[in-house]
């Protein structure tokens, strides 16, 4: 245990932290009571759906992927959040990191279930959702799906459950009652030898490494199952990084806002500090410059090359039916973004949230945009029709937003939402030279 | 057991009145749900002012040598049988629609009612009976011809090595088994 500077032996220096997982305040409550209304009422709509079949939702042909697809490239966009983010400052040793990673991938592991979640929702028979493993078809890109999200699940599992450890053990220490139970059977023996510490850090060496390529395929693959087709402005090469970087764009913008919530709302303002902040909103400013790259690169080649079909579809987000939608995204995934992080004045916690929230927006808009438009514009001449979504799809979408944020809320009571071992001292000369920033500011009270 | 024979249609448009009797053949043999159809009208037109011509022919599945529907299919619902049609097993369906999007030709549906995808069978259920898919049976003005492709002997065979046809989206690569006679050459 660290030194507790100028106060009592007794006090744990990170009592805040601790704090917000032994203690469930009035304002947690009320949010937990909302969230959970919307949750029920999402499962009305889902029973409803259940009974109707996918009638309830105004998907039709043509357009037969619309609101829950676009949702599930957008969670699992959103799950790069985590994972890649913390593990690419690991290995680089970006030492602010430390205070913020375990935030991170938390939100990677809860995001993928409701990615997997709204392709559930979406299939026509979810009872019969086993027979891709029953019966895989391995030419079909949503079967290179399955695979390479599974895989990422677990990793992202694995990675997140590695460094809980110590901080479970601790936790084990200072509680009582079914807590201790639950702690001790999770920190799976651990007692802080030298032996322990050496092989948590080289597992999570391991899995900071092995965790990118993977990250990297699961987008990627995501993108291909549109690129494999032949329907306009979906056969695009650039598909796969462009989805990457839109992952990473958006998972980076669904830390920032978090971050803001958990510490404004658990005090934990000496741990995420202005340098957090402006750290991740330059972050946030190059994918916003490389988003627009490859927003420029995708849809200049569509339109000089003039192909009919491609033009078709161009031509309803840029000036047709799609065009609102286009023109906001445009605007929150670039104008307001850069606007606001590229002038230190405004890269600020509120200007990074107020970009965050926007590219959170604008981001689900491009999803959006990618699956719809292509649909209503297809190669054959068919008929086609304007979707909107029905109630019960966007009942089911405010479910998943609340259900992910109750669980989120539900890990920080359970949980020390800041990897606390990671912010003390090694025990041994285990600490890197680089470690200067990611010791918390001293305590003002 | 008949041998292996590789199942195809011609369509003459210069023929076709719009009568759509062959939807309704369809419809009826088929048990199609409401609110869907395996076959449809097409208008397409073509060339440009003064010289346009509107060709109106019937479209369904084009029963392709290279179809993307059975490459993407998850489970492997959708299948070749050994005929070269294109089928879907509906027990193994999940009901994903990745199959629609992947038609170029936007043959496929959704079944709501079922949760699974349909689309035109070529009329197999007839075929192995030694009759003609319903549409064909059914067409007042002979518009369709359907049969073995790869018998020379076959009308659908004669048709095509005597007069010039041409395959829908043949950009697409899909090598569709339905042919259209093309206007230009009358």
């Amino acid at each position: 245990m660290s030194d507790s500077t100028g106060s009592p032996d007794s006090i744990d220096p990170h009592e805040p932290v601790i704090n917000a997982i032994l203690t469930v305040g009035p304002l947690f409550k009320r949010w937990a009571m909302a969230l959970v209304a919307v949750v029920v009422w999402a499962i009305i709509a889902w029973t409803w759906q259940l009974y109707h079949g996918l009638g309830a939702t105004h998907l039709g042909r043509p357009i037969y992927w619309g609101l829950y697809i676009t949702n599930f490239v957008f969670f699992i966009g959103v799950s790069h959040a985590g994972t890649l983010i913390s593990a690419i400052l690991r290995i680089v040793q970006a030492e602010w990191r430390r205070p913020i990673t375990r935030m991170a991938e938390v939100i990677t592991v809860l995001v993928l279930f409701f990615g997997v979640g709204n392709v559930l929702l979406d299939l026509g028979r979810p009872d019969r959702a086993l027979n891709v493993v029953l019966h895989p078809h391995l030419r079909s890109p949503l079967l290179w799906d399955v695979g390479s999200i599974s895989v990422y699940l677990t990793a992202s599992s694995v990675y997140l459950f590695i460094p809980l450890i110590p901080d479970i053990a601790r936790m084990r220490d200072v509680t009582t009652g079914w807590r201790h139970r639950l702690y001790a059977r999770l920190a799976l023996g651990w007692t802080g030898t030298p032996k322990q510490w050496h092989r948590l850090e080289r597992a999570i060496g391991v899995m900071a490494i092995l965790v990118i390529p993977i990250a990297v395929s699961v987008h990627t693959v995501v993108s291909w199952v549109f690129a494999m087709t032949i329907q306009p402005m979906w056969h695009s090469t650039i598909f796969g990084p462009y989805f990457v970087v839109g992952a990473i764009f958006s998972g980076i913008a669904a830390i920032i806002t978090a971050m803001v919530i958990v510490r404004k709302v658990y005090g934990l303002e000496r741990y995420l500090t202005e340098e957090h902040f402006n750290n991740l909103g330059l972050l946030l400013l190059v994918m916003a410059c490389l988003w627009f790259y490859f927003t420029f690169a995708e849809y200049l080649t569509t339109w000089y090359g003039h192909e009919p079909r491609e033009l078709a579809v161009f031509n309803s987000k840029i000036s047709g039916p799609f065009a609102k939608f286009f023109w906001t995204m445009f605007a929150c995934c670039f104008v307001v973004p850069f606007t606001i992080l590229a002038n230190p004045h405004t890269r600020t916690i509120k200007g990074t949230l107020v970009a965050s929230i926007f590219v959170n927006i604008g981001m689900w808009l491009e999803r959006f945009t990618i699956v719809v438009p292509s649909l209503s514009n297809p190669r054959a001449p068919v008929q086609t029709f304007g979707y909107w979504p029905s109630w019960v799809e966007w009942s089911l979408m405010a479910g998943c937003f609340a259900a992910f944020a109750l669980l989120y809320m539900g890990f920080t009571k359970l949980f020390p939402i800041i990897s606390l071992w990671e912010l003390e001292p090694m025990p041994e000369a285990h600490a890197p030279a680089a470690a200067r920033t990611f010791q918390p500011a001293e305590a003002s009270s | 057991m008949m041998p292996t024979q590789r199942f195809g249609m011609v369509i003459d448009p210069e023929r076709c009145i719009h009568c759509a009797a062959c939807l309704v053949a369809c419809k009826a043999e088929n048990a199609v749900p409401d609110g869907h159809s395996r076959n449809r009208l097409s208008e397409q037109e073509s060339g440009a002012y003064p010289s346009v011509r509107v060709v109106m022919a019937p479209s369904q599945c084009m029963q392709c040598d290279d179809a993307p529907c059975v490459r993407v299919c998850p489970t492997g619902a959708s299948y070749r049988d050994a005929n070269g049609v294109v089928l879907i097993n509906a027990d193994d369906c999940i009901g994903c629609r990745y199959c629609v999007e992947a038609c170029p030709y936007g043959a496929r549906y959704f079944d709501e009612e079922s949760g699974t995808v349909d689309k035109c069978t070529f009329c197999v259920h007839r075929v192995e009976q030694g009759l003609e898919p319903a549409c064909v049976t059914t067409c007042p003005t002979k518009t369709r011809v359907f049969g073995n492709l790869d018998d020379p002997s076959s009308a659908v065979a004669r048709l095509i090595a005597s007069a010039p046809t041409e395959v829908r989206l043949p950009e697409a690569g899909t090598r569709p088994k339905i042919y259209y006679m093309r206007g230009d050459s009358r």
